[in-house]
């Protein structure tokens, strides 16, 4: 029997978010059980989806819909997953429960916007997000890029912090850029293949391999990649985002930086290289330049900031430089540790804001470093979990994080070793800024006023022991990542036409579970 | 050649060396208050448990012929990409074996020491779930049987002892000295990752068996950077020049983990680094020299900060980091050096940790004070502690036959093997050693009391006493035991290999001149502090003093080499960032917003014209494109 996975996963949490919206006012309880119940079942149908995934499938998409929509453009309703859309959507439905679990206070009824509104978006929200990364139909899959941008937009300059409209205004300028970018270069991708095949078509499979003009494709490269750029933010496309990150809830945070995000690098992987193959090999040396830029610079960045949000969106657009590092190095260490550095990122982008935020509940919503100072004395429990976090962010060996850092670095390495080598020393940086970090609030004397803080709850704590738990499991057994991931990572690279360099010594490089010398 | 060994009988249990340290680790840091009571107890139960463990191990490996002495254990493929693999394994052979029993009897006796200790601080149960992780962490390093899970080894223990110079977080000096060792030893860490990346792509993998197997047909060039990479990891995790700068800091720990993490075994990993490596440095001789310079230097360095340095911790400190300098140009020696600096690595091991707990005793019964200015005459007061004190004292000394004696010896005879001019100058920092113990000694048990007015000292509870007492008969016979009874050399021959030269001094010789330097150093230092009375307040001293109390400059150097051009960075890029990048985009946002004010009367509210203006962009887009193409 063929269910409809991919589709009953984006109805289920579009369905909560109608219910939730239609409830009366001043039901707010209700609103958040609600939210949260149909976040959970939209959890456990993923988890039930990818148990039924076969990593080893010829099939280069499982749980593929098509229905045709707009025929006379060769638009079709098409969905379904390879590896790597597949722990994308497990990220997104792991953190939408855990995000309205952390944000259960931080909408009061009577604030700006309402309860209900807040959860039914982020509801929304998750429901688009599964959609864009199982879009197999590219027009579906802008579809979805651009409409995501309503709730998000909403999420920031409704429920954010006083400059909300500034950063919501900004965030949707930039995004609306790059959508239009993309637009044209989709109209352009579409004519192009009407011209070579005869029929246009949307149709990501039919777009795979088509022959396109150098010229042309470097142009509508360009088109696709400079959307994804802003998204992912990659310098210099990335000054929204410390605004953003800024002025945002928490839990928008963690979507946005966390997931949303993600669908940059996701597309430049998926979209960028498999179409245009020949252009992205050619653009590759701007692009790693571009990331390497990224990774020092937001990492000097955080070194100097007072705001822990700002601070954390820096680090985020390091991090992105280093997974936007690994896919343009093409080999399969690099590309399949940007995908595992990608659910990672997500992992400690979540347990950073949200520790983050529940220290900041407690001392009136401040987020400067100022305001802090041996919390550790008060409350323990969260300094556990953010010292947790810190060690996630800096990529400790024995977190996800490492698996996915060493991968892209090992995979740069041996694809140009000097750019390896130079972006190696990155991880210095990175542990500066974030033991500077976790010194400045959670060590030393105790901050004057902050003697009654209350330590975390066990809402709070509920929240984020999976994200804990995941990042160290994940840490040591990666294996459930990186057997769905690396199929498709192989695919990618043989539709670029790559392969991994050889060892200089060929002869050996067998197994090490051989019995003797 | 050596064989690997399936790991049946009690070397099935290999992964449970490691895991019961780290489960003593979970549930003390993770059970939260109501392990309070009985944690600290699990946490030393754990490591005793594993200790035997490790005992009965030694037993089994002594009924094998010596080369089938390697045990692999596989537990599951770890990490795996395209044509990388690296598995979840160990390998337990003679070099690690030896780590092993150090590790987990001196953890032991540590640990023990630890209940009276930290007998009334109220986070006792964090000290011992991050004591316990330190020992798991420890393991996985010493028993991986590949470069990458090493690594996390690596940065475990790096973590662990992050956690525990910053135990007293509440003081900012602690707080600031956990982050400079976290971060100076992320510094070696580059090393050790970019080795890691230079060896997949040279061998095709990363465990030890396939890169040392292959390690004679690589280039030497590419043997050599891998050798300069492998010892920069090193340099970070054993405190060596240009890297040592964070050791003295990291006294701002407790005492117990300044005898465990900071003399006996973590700061030795470099040295496991280096001598596991030997297949990589016998064939790389740049990298082999280069070890030996910066152990050398770091001999010197140490032994003039420890001379200078009041602080009774930060003495031993500096003491800590010379003597590794030691071990560090031993195994640079290659196969001549390799078993010594082994040997002497595990005899610094025991009456290191010795002396630490020593010193931790001394401030128990001084209120916590740490200056030795204020000690004086406590042979009087605290009589085990002054003696087992007097019998690490003499084993670094290399006194026969105490155990640094032998193991020193047999260092130092090793390097006039290689080079006279390496043999000298670690005899003449054999003096300084002698100068810098004998002074130390002499300040806090002989002499008149200098006691501040408040304090009563006295002899440490038995749970202290009985460990010090333990391991100051190691200092004294267990250098005897290795040598003649452990026969070491061959011991370890298999692992490192063994080779031996003639040297232009007898061992007679040898011993002889390194003795007199010696006892040259302790004439020197009885005279300045025996036979003259001890200043409170410090003399201003010459300026080698003076440069030896700044630690030789080292902070300095790190501030304008490195912190300074970082901060100067991080400040031009977030100028560049505010009014370049961010500038120039609102700046454009303010453009528009001036133009669209006069292009407001086109705007009609309506959707539909919106929408009919963004297709016609969209259109002249395409037909662009077309153009473009058809052009």
């Amino acid at each position: 029997m063929n269910v409809p996975w991919l589709t009953i996963l984006m109805v289920v949490p579009l369905a909560g978010s109608v219910l939730v919206a239609f409830l009366p006012k001043g039901r707010g309880l209700l609103a958040k059980q609600v939210a949260f119940a149909f976040s959970l079942v939209t959890l456990a149908l993923t988890v039930a989806m990818a148990l039924q995934f076969s990593a080893d499938s010829a099939e280069r998409f499982q749980f593929v819909e098509s229905h045709p929509w707009i025929p006379a453009f060769g638009i079709s309703y098409a969905v379904g997953v390879d590896g790597i859309s597949l722990v994308l959507i497990a990220l997104a439905a792991t953190l939408v429960p855990v995000v309205i679990l952390a944000g259960w206070n931080d909408v009061d009824e009577g604030s700006r916007g309402s309860v209900k509104g807040y959860f039914a978006l982020v509801l929304v929200l998750e429901a688009l997000m599964i959609g864009v990364f199982a879009a197999t139909d590219v027009f579906l899959f802008y579809v979805f890029f651009e409409v995501m941008l309503i709730p998000t937009y909403f999420l920031i300059g409704r429920f954010g912090g006083p400059q909300r409209s500034y950063a919501a205004v900004k965030f949707l300028i930039y995004s609306l850029v790059g959508g239009l970018l993309m637009l044209a270069a989709l109209i352009g991708l579409y004519v192009v293949s009407a011209q070579v095949t005869g029929t246009g078509t949307f149709d990501f499979g039919a777009l795979v391999g088509l022959e396109i003009d150098p010229d042309l494709q470097k142009l509508l490269f360009l088109g696709f990649f400079l959307a994804f750029a802003i998204k992912a933010p990659l310098w210099p496309f990335h000054t929204w985002l410390p605004d953003a990150a800024a002025e945002a809830k928490p839990g928008t945070s963690v979507l946005l930086i966390g997931v949303l995000d993600k669908v940059g690098t996701f597309g430049m992987i998926r979209y960028c290289l498999e179409i245009f193959p020949a252009a992205s090999e050619f653009y590759a040396p701007i692009v790693i330049a571009l990331a390497l830029i990224g990774i020092f610079y937001g990492a000097l960045l955080a070194l100097r900031q007072h705001d822990m949000k700002r601070l954390f969106a820096y680090s985020s657009m390091s991090h992105f430089g280093f997974i936007t590092l690994g896919i343009f190095v093409f080999t399969t260490q690099g590309q399949s540790g940007s995908v595992v550095y990608m659910v990672a990122h997500g992992l400690s982008t979540a347990a950073l804001f949200l520790t983050a935020g529940f220290l900041m509940v407690r001392v009136h919503g401040s987020s400067l470093l100022s305001d802090y100072g041996g919390v550790n004395k008060a409350a323990p429990v969260l300094a556990g979990f953010f010292l947790v976090a810190a060690l996630s962010s800096l990529a400790l060996p024995g977190m996800v994080s490492f698996v996915g850092e060493f991968l892209v670095l090992l995979g740069a390495f041996e694809r140009y070793m000097w750019v390896g080598a130079v972006a190696t020393v990155g991880i210095v940086i990175t542990a500066a800024y974030v033991l500077r970090v976790y010194q400045k609030s959670m060590t030393g004397p105790l901050k004057p006023g902050l003697e009654g803080m209350r330590d975390l709850g066990g809402r709070e704590v509920t929240s984020l022991v999976p994200i804990a738990v995941l990042t160290i499991v994940l840490g040591f057994f990666p294996a459930p990542l990186l057997n769905v991931i690396n199929p498709a990572v192989d695919r990618v690279m043989s539709t670029v036409g790559m392969t991994d360099p050889t060892p200089t010594i060929s002869s050996t490089g067998t197994s090490s579970e051989g019995s003797g010398q | 050649m050596t064989e690997l060994m399936p790991a049946e009988g009690v070397f099935s249990l290999i992964w449970l060396l490691i895991a019961l340290p780290l489960a003593g680790a979970v549930v003390l840091l993770f059970g939260g208050r109501r392990t309070n009571s009985w944690g600290p107890y699990l946490g030393v139960l754990t490591v005793c448990a594993s200790a035997v463990l490790g005992w009965l191990m030694l037993l089994a490996m002594l009924q094998n012929p010596p080369e089938e002495r390697t045990f692999d254990q596989n537990l599951f493929t770890w990490v795996s990409v395209g044509g990388f693999q690296a598995d979840m394994a160990f390998q337990l052979d003679q070099l690690s074996m030896v780590f092993v029993l150090l590790i987990t009897t001196v953890g032991a006796l540590i640990h023990i020491y630890s209940l009276g200790y930290m007998a009334h601080d109220p986070d006792r149960r964090k000290f011992f779930g991050y004591l316990n992780l330190f020992v798991g962490a420890m393991l996985i390093l010493v028993l991986a049987n590949n470069f990458l899970l090493l690594y996390v080894g690596w940065e475990g223990v790096g973590l662990a002892s992050y956690l525990l110079i910053g135990f007293y977080q509440y003081k900012h000096s602690a707080a600031a000295a956990a982050k400079k060792a976290f971060v100076i030893n992320r510094v070696g860490d580059v090393g050790l990752s970019l080795a890691i990346m230079l060896m997949f792509v040279t061998f095709g993998s990363v465990s030890f068996e396939d890169v040392f197997g292959a390690a004679d047909q690589a280039s030497e060039g590419t043997l050599n950077a891998i050798g300069l990479l492998l010892l920069l990891a090193a340099a970070g995790k054993s405190a060596q020049f240009p890297l040592q700068a964070w050791l003295l800091d990291a006294m701002e720990g407790p005492t117990p983990v300044s005898a465990l993490i900071h003399a006996a075994t973590m700061v030795t990993a470099g040295v496991y680094l280096i001598a596991r490596s030997n297949a990589i440095f016998d064939l790389a001789q740049v990298a082999a020299t280069a070890v030996i310079v910066v152990g050398v230097i770091t001999v010197f360095m140490g032994a003039i900060i420890g001379s200078a340095k009041d602080d009774i911790k930060k003495s031993l400190a500096g003491s800590t980091m010379s003597q590794i300098g030691y071990m560090i140009a031993a195994v640079g020696l290659g196969p001549i050096g390799y078993v010594f600096g082994i040997f002497h690595l595990l005899t610094h091991g025991v009456f290191k940790a010795g002396l630490f707990l020593g010193a931790g005793s001394v401030m128990h019964g001084m209120n916590d004070n740490v200056n030795m200015r204020r000690y004086g005459a406590l042979r009087t007061v605290m009589f085990i502690t002054f003696i087992t004190f007097a019998a690490g004292w003499l084993s670094i000394l290399g006194i026969p036959p105490f155990s640094g004696f032998w193991s020193k010896d047999e260092l130092i005879h090793a390097a006039f093997e290689e080079s006279v001019l390496v043999g000298v100058l670690l005899i003449i920092a054999a003096g300084i050693t002698g100068f810098y113990m004998t002074r130390m000694f002499i300040m806090t048990f002989l002499g008149k009391a200098r006691w501040e007015d408040d304090v009563h000292p006295h002899e440490s509870p038995k749970v202290m006493t009985i460990p010090l007492i333990i391991l100051a008969l190691g200092s004294t016979f267990l250098g005897m035991a290795l040598l003649f009874w452990g026969d070491i050399e061959s011991w370890l021959e298999p692992v490192v290999g063994f080779e031996s030269k003639e040297a232009p001094l007898s061992t007679a010789a040898t011993i002889g001149i390194s003795l007199a330097a010696v006892i040259a150093g302790v004439i020197v230092a009885y005279v300045m502090y025996a036979r003259r009375p001890i200043p409170i307040e410090a003399p201003r001293g010459s300026w080698l003093t003076r440069a030896a109390r700044e630690e030789l400059y080292g902070n300095q150097v790190n501030q304008v080499l490195v912190v300074t051009p970082t901060l100067v960075a991080a400040k031009a890029a977030t100028s560049i960032d505010a009014k370049g990048i961010d500038g120039l985009v609102n700046g454009l946002a303010a453009l528009v917003g001036a133009i669209s004010g006069r292009l407001r009367r086109y705007q009609t509210g309506f959707v539909r014209t919106y929408a009919l203006s963004m297709v016609g962009g969209a259109v002249i887009v395409v037909l662009a494109l077309v153009l473009v193409r058809a052009s």
